[in-house]
């Protein structure tokens, strides 16, 4: 597979979750384990242009597909304008759930480049946030969908 | 997770030959359900047979009259489908609330319908609409092929490969979602094809989707939400548990019935 633009081969025992591939394997550790059951988001990565959970994906289902995690986002020192954002609108607080949170983002704004608020709600539903930073996590959804289409 | 073997098919016949050389393979469509499945060791199948990329399982199509989807299609192409939207919005809708976005990226209806989980979304939309479930081998109506709990008309190492749906002039859904999970607490299908109409049901009966009929009667002989106030919905058979009790349930179901024709009502 191509993960962050880099073509990898390991070999992995069948039952390896993508997650564990790029976290054990790969040593990209931004991906997040929380909850393992699909629920919470913190481990959402891009296969092949969407948001998917690695959790819930063994990593053969991602045999020869380009994969995108929290680590291929930035250029050099230039983050991307949704991490940049979430930076300027304080949109963590314990930062867990942020990685996979700035991914479903991507992906969001990927299909729905000007969201209401009710778009990012509803685009959202499948990222938990413990620290519940949401009022701030939909205010930076909207920044980083400006400088996006302003880019 | 657990220990397991898994293979790729790339045709549907590939797909067969290896579901007919292990006797407890299991399809792997996009495994919103089977992989937690599995972490949970709720099932434990000798071997995995993936079908997310054959190519054979995917598609939407216009066919005549009907509208025909792939089985392994995934519900975020169904839900932005130009095609889907125009010929039966109401199954555009269902599929946008199922689960969540990356739900709706990897999961797909064939394999909601092929599991007949009790909550899900897609098998409404197949009875009340319904449908065709064809497989690599025949054809079933919706009315035949539900049939139970988890239970379906499907044989052993039968594949799901579409589903052919009949056009209503007005349709809508409406679910009672539980917060957390999103599954329906209550779903209604409320499908209109022009004075015989058909309503589905589910999340509320212990014993999974099913059609209300007495509702189907009184919406037939006239189509307005208050048709739905003189019927009794009985809590024998409803689900109890601790997200709701039987009789929540019971009156969950006439609220989404009326709600769905509500919405179809307002046109919306």
């Amino acid at each position: 597979m191509t993960v962050n633009g880099n073509k990898v081969s390991h070999e992995a025992e069948d039952r390896t979750l993508l997650v564990e591939f790029l976290r054990d394997t790969l040593g990209l550790t931004g991906t997040h384990v929380g909850c393992d059951t699909s629920q919470c988001g913190c481990c959402t990565v891009h296969v092949d242009g969407r948001a998917v959970k690695s959790c819930t994906m063994l990593v053969g289902q991602a045999n020869g597909a380009q994969v995108r995690t929290i680590e291929g986002m930035a250029e050099g020192e230039r983050l991307h304008p949704v991490q940049q954002a979430f930076t300027e609108c304080h949109a963590l607080q314990c930062g867990f759930c942020t990685p996979g949170m700035i991914m479903a983002v991507a992906g969001l704004l990927q299909d729905n480049p000007s969201p209401s608020d009710e778009d990012i709600i509803h685009g959202l539903e499948g990222n938990l946030c413990r620290c519940t930073g949401y009022i701030n996590i939909v205010k930076a959804v909207k920044q980083a969908s400006k400088t996006i289409g302003g880019a | 997770m657990y220990p397991l073997t898994y293979a790729r098919a790339r045709t549907l016949s590939e797909a067969r030959e290896l579901l007919a050389k292990h006797d407890e393979a299991r399809l792997l469509a996009g495994g919103m359900t089977l992989i937690p499945t599995l972490k949970a060791r709720l099932a434990a199948p000798s071997l995995l047979v993936d079908i997310g990329q054959v190519q054979e399982l995917q598609g939407i199509e216009a066919k005549g009259d009907r509208l025909v989807i792939g089985a392994g299609t995934r519900y975020v192409d169904i839900a932005r489908s130009a095609l889907v939207k125009r010929m039966i919005p109401a199954l555009a809708y269902l599929v946008s609330r199922v689960g969540d976005p990356q739900v709706r990226n990897r999961g797909t209806m064939g394999g909601s319908v092929a599991n007949n989980d009790p909550v899900a979304d897609s098998p409404a939309a197949v009875l009340a609409l319904g449908a065709t479930v064809r497989t690599e081998r025949r054809e079933i109506a919706a009315d035949e092929y539900f049939k139970g709990l988890f239970e379906t008309a499907l044989a052993p190492g039968e594949i799901i490969t579409g589903f052919s749906f009949p056009v209503p002039a007005r349709a809508a859904y409406w679910k009672f979602a539980h917060p957390a999970s999103g599954y329906a607490m209550a779903g209604a299908f409320v499908a209109d094809f022009g004075g015989a109409v058909r309503v589905a049901v589910t999340g509320a009966s212990s014993s999974g989707v099913y059609r209300w009929k007495e509702a189907e009667d009184a919406l037939g002989r006239r189509f307005a939400p208050a048709a739905l106030d003189a019927l009794e919905v009985s809590p024998d058979g409803m689900s109890s548990d601790i997200h709701g009790s039987a009789d929540y349930r019971a009156n969950l179901v006439q609220v989404m019935a009326r709600r769905a024709v509500d919405a179809i009502a307002a046109g919306r």
